[in-house]
């Protein structure tokens, strides 16, 4: 057992914590904030796994992830704002 | 030798790193309001991606992968603010109230007038 795997646990129970956010959240924007938040630790956890299984080239997945992450969030509050994506 | 202490010095970086995470996420449960989240949200998670990610470099070393840790870092470190920047302006721009003390003090009065009205009508 890798000591890494130790914060890949962390990284769980963190993420576990904000969903209960996410399900409960009173309003639309308390739940993007939170997807928003379990997709930056995601990113985090990917990179974790490479460590742990020794892999390298996990590491471009989570590059990717980060761009689909801060895409999905802009996208999201530009919907929101205006009514549509397009003007 | 020399390995044990880059080790160390990644695990105290990673821990580091996960408790601004917890932390972060503790104050998403638990602040009062929307935009308090977010203030929660968009620091901690930033400020903990980066010591966790410097501690993934210092234990690696300087070549190909490290670099990648580093983009990975610098689109964090540039991204992250700005996704909750645009939400936090989508919230305020369709109107979601602000958390008040006064109206938090308020919303108290009123629970404990109505709960002691449930006692006096039940008693």
């Amino acid at each position: 057992m890798s000591i890494f795997e130790i914060f890949l646990y962390i990284l769980l129970i963190t993420t576990s914590i904000v969903l209960y956010r996410v399900i409960k959240g009173p309003s639309l924007f308390d739940r993007i904030v939170g997807i928003n938040a379990i997709g930056t630790k995601t990113i985090l956890m990917i990179v974790v796994i490479s460590y742990v299984f020794e892999r390298p080239s996990f590491l471009d997945i989570a590059l990717l992830y980060a761009i689909l992450n801060f895409i999905g969030s802009i996208v999201i509050s530009i919907y929101i704002e205006r009514g549509g994506v397009t003007e | 030798m020399i390995e044990a202490i880059k080790l160390a010095i990644t695990v105290a970086f990673l821990l580091a790193g996960s408790f601004f995470l917890v932390t972060g996420s503790l104050g998403i449960v638990r602040f009062p309001d929307t935009y308090s989240r977010m203030h929660a949200a968009g620091k901690c998670d930033t400020l903990g991606v980066s010591l966790m990610l410097i501690g993934f470099i210092i234990y690696q070393g300087l070549d190909l992968v490290s670099v990648k840790l580093i983009l990975i870092i610098l689109f964090v470190f540039f991204t992250g603010p700005v996704a909750v920047n645009a939400i936090i302006r989508a919230a305020i721009n369709s109107g979601h109230k602000m958390w008040t003390v006064e109206g938090w003090k308020e919303w108290k009065k009123e629970r404990i007038e109505s709960s002691e009205g449930l006692n006096d009508t039940s008693g």
